[in-house]
């Protein structure tokens, strides 16, 4: 701390400590997640359980394992992620490479277009009423799988859109000239050009649109009726809503409560692992997006 | 410049209005031929308007409903015409307890989360720049990023096994956080026993609390970035004059971020009446309804989605087409009282 004067020294102080609380205090609920499924029954219920596990038992996790619908879910959510991502992201590349172009006829009102639809939504009720005429369509063309409305219809984000076009104009024109003059065509200038040189830009928003898929929730919990298609986070808030209600049992090892939390932690174990290597992008994504019409 | 643009208004206007009037003759001549030109482009740039088209337009259109009667077994185009008569009802009839009462909740959440959620990410940008440890640093970013990547309905799953209520019949203690919370003094043991997410009292607290701890981390990325990007030798300057830390952040930092701040307040401000229903709807339950019941999750129980029965439609629409204003009107209102100020708006 050489060559700080008495505040500054104190204000590193505060501002250490600080932070230290507050990411212990962000991880906390998570360790003690894992310790609760791991926790003996009696042990949780007498609040035993602080920080690491006590009286150990793997009973929760194997129950959870066993159970088909947690499966089911889980094969749902991968689902909705994977085609999800992938319809939102090829469709927002497109269209933001269309819109990154200054010759493009019209550039502005289709920018305003899209950039409406971040200051005004039509609601709740309207958004609910087009979906249930969106299904009935889907139904009449044969689309009966509630899923496909979920990955189809819901999902594009004008935010993203933007953050793609502002890294698409950030392409140097004398690469693009350089290509036209070998003969690439728009679509061969996207996909060997454009897409590779924004490498971090399109992560970035493949991210943004995979997690919200993998983590939505209530337009899902809406929509879709039957429950064997239900994603992993709607039959996490139906078992949550289901053991609340249960009676009392004593006959497991494990508290109930120690179930959602090892559904809990099955729920997030994907995205702790891809977490480390994809945060970096989060932080040069989101400072892209300066959000200009 | 300024002078000529004085001396000779006229010509600077008429040189103007023929540059623009030349562009114009221009654009609009070649109109069809430059977007043959560029076919491939519509053709890339169509499947996403077509998404917005229908996904995002379309149900503008459906807020019509607001206007028609709530008769739901003809389709919407065979309804009559009953002008303001749901809007009435919502504010003076049947349904505005309420919706007032919803209407004062959104407020009071969204006030809250603006008073004490929008400075925290600011705060921890600041306190994030102390560390020069780039190991530290970066360890405590990948610890403060990460609620905001857990989906909601884990964090108000976790929110209300960690703040649950004990039970005599099973012999369990409240929630972890219920006995820390009760512990130190900060909530009487009668509340942790019977369950803080059941008490109207407490709704508001945890509302804002959990929304900081989810977003007050990667909020700071921005700011830290923009922090950052100011030049070290304004610092230089100022402690060179002897400026204490709290002087230094109030003439050299907070200007330096101070567009940043103001970009983000607008959003926010925009952004106050559809205060997260998609998390209130997991926190909340009949218990808590005073002080929880939002506009959107009140329209939510109004037209009977979750019920699956659609009663009211037509109301709910309504209270959806008022907040849908309200936001439109208070993005615009902030941006220009804000470009007016400061030079530094949205658009």
């Amino acid at each position: 701390m050489k060559g700080l004067s008495k505040s500054e020294a104190i204000f590193k102080v505060v501002a250490h400590t600080f932070l230290i609380i507050f990411a212990l205090m962000c991880l906390y609920p998570f360790v003690y997640a894992v310790s609760a499924a791991l926790s003996g029954r009696t042990a949780f219920y007498t609040g035993k359980v602080v920080l690491f596990p006590v009286d150990f038992q793997l009973d929760a996790f194997l129950t959870i394992v066993k159970t088909k619908r947690f499966w089911v879910s889980y094969a749902n959510t991968l689902f909705v992620t994977f085609y999800g991502t992938i319809w939102a992201l090829v469709l927002a590349i497109m269209g933001a490479y269309a819109l990154s172009k200054k010759r493009l006829v019209f550039r502005r009102a289709f920018n305003f277009y899209l950039v409406f639809t971040m200051w005004f939504s039509a609601g709740l009720i309207p958004q609910f009423l087009n979906y249930k005429a969106t299904q009935s369509i889907f139904e009449t063309v044969g689309i009966m799988d509630d899923k496909w409305l979920v990955v189809i219809a819901m999902g594009m984000a004008a935010y993203n859109v933007v953050l793609l076009r502002n890294a698409f104009e950030g392409v140097p024109s004398e690469i693009e000239e350089a290509a036209i003059v070998d003969g690439a065509k728009e679509f061969q200038l996207l996909t060997k050009v454009y897409v590779p040189m924004s490498k971090s830009a399109v992560a970035t928003v493949a991210l943004f649109f995979g997690i919200s898929r993998w983590n939505g929730y209530f337009w899902a919990r809406t929509m879709i009726r039957n429950r064997n298609e239900w994603p992993l986070q709607v039959y996490i808030r139906d078992q949550l809503e289901e053991i609340a209600a249960a009676e009392y049992e004593a006959t497991t090892t494990y508290a109930p409560n120690s179930l959602i939390y090892a559904m809990i932690v099955c729920a997030i174990i994907p995205i702790i692992i891809i977490y480390p290597y994809i945060q970096k992008y989060f932080a040069a994504g989101v400072n892209m997006g300066g959000v200009k019409e | 410049m300024a002078a000529t643009t004085q001396n000779k208004p006229g010509m600077v206007l008429d040189e103007a209005t023929l540059i623009r009037d030349d562009f114009e003759k221009h654009y609009w001549k070649n109109i069809g031929k430059r977007i043959l030109k560029d076919w491939r482009l519509y053709v890339m740039l169509v499947p996403l308007l077509l998404v917005f088209l229908f996904w995002r337009y379309m149900p503008m259109y459906e807020l019509i409903t607001a206007f028609k009667n709530s008769d739901t077994t003809v389709g919407v185009m065979e309804r009559d015409f009953v002008g303001f008569q749901h809007f009435y009802n919502l504010m003076f009839g049947d349904a505005s307890t309420g919706f007032w009462q919803a209407f004062r909740n959104t407020f009071v959440l969204s006030f809250y989360g603006l008073l004490f959620g929008f400075p925290m990410p600011i705060i921890i940008a600041l306190f994030f720049n102390e560390i020069r440890s780039n190991a530290l640093r970066s360890t405590l970013q990948v610890a403060v990023y990460l609620p905001k990547f857990v989906s909601l309905v884990v964090i108000t799953s976790l929110t209300s096994m960690l703040l649950s209520g004990g039970s005599t019949l099973t012999g369990a203690q409240p929630g972890i956080v219920a006995r820390a919370l009760m512990s130190i003094g900060m909530v009487p043991q009668a509340d942790a026993w019977v369950g803080m997410m059941s008490n109207p009292g407490y709704f508001r607290t945890i509302y804002q609390v959990t929304g900081i701890w989810e977003t007050a981390g990667y909020g700071s990325i921005v700011y830290f970035a923009a922090i950052i990007s100011i030049s070290p030798t304004s610092y230089e300057a100022a402690r060179i004059d002897g400026a204490t830390k709290m002087a230094q952040i109030k003439h050299v930092v907070l200007p330096g971020i101070l567009s940043t701040i103001t970009i983000m307040l607008i959003l926010e401000v925009g952004k106050l009446l559809t205060v997260g229903y998609e998390k209130v709807l997991l926190l909340y339950s009949t218990d808590v309804y005073s002080t929880a019941d939002v506009v959107s999750t009140y329209v939510f129980r109004l037209a009977g989605i979750e019920a699956g029965a659609e009663t009211n439609q037509s109301m709910g629409s309504a209270a959806d087409l008022m907040n849908a204003v309200v936001s439109m009107l208070l993005v615009v209102g902030a941006n220009t009282i804000s470009r007016k100020a400061s030079d530094t708006s949205l658009y």
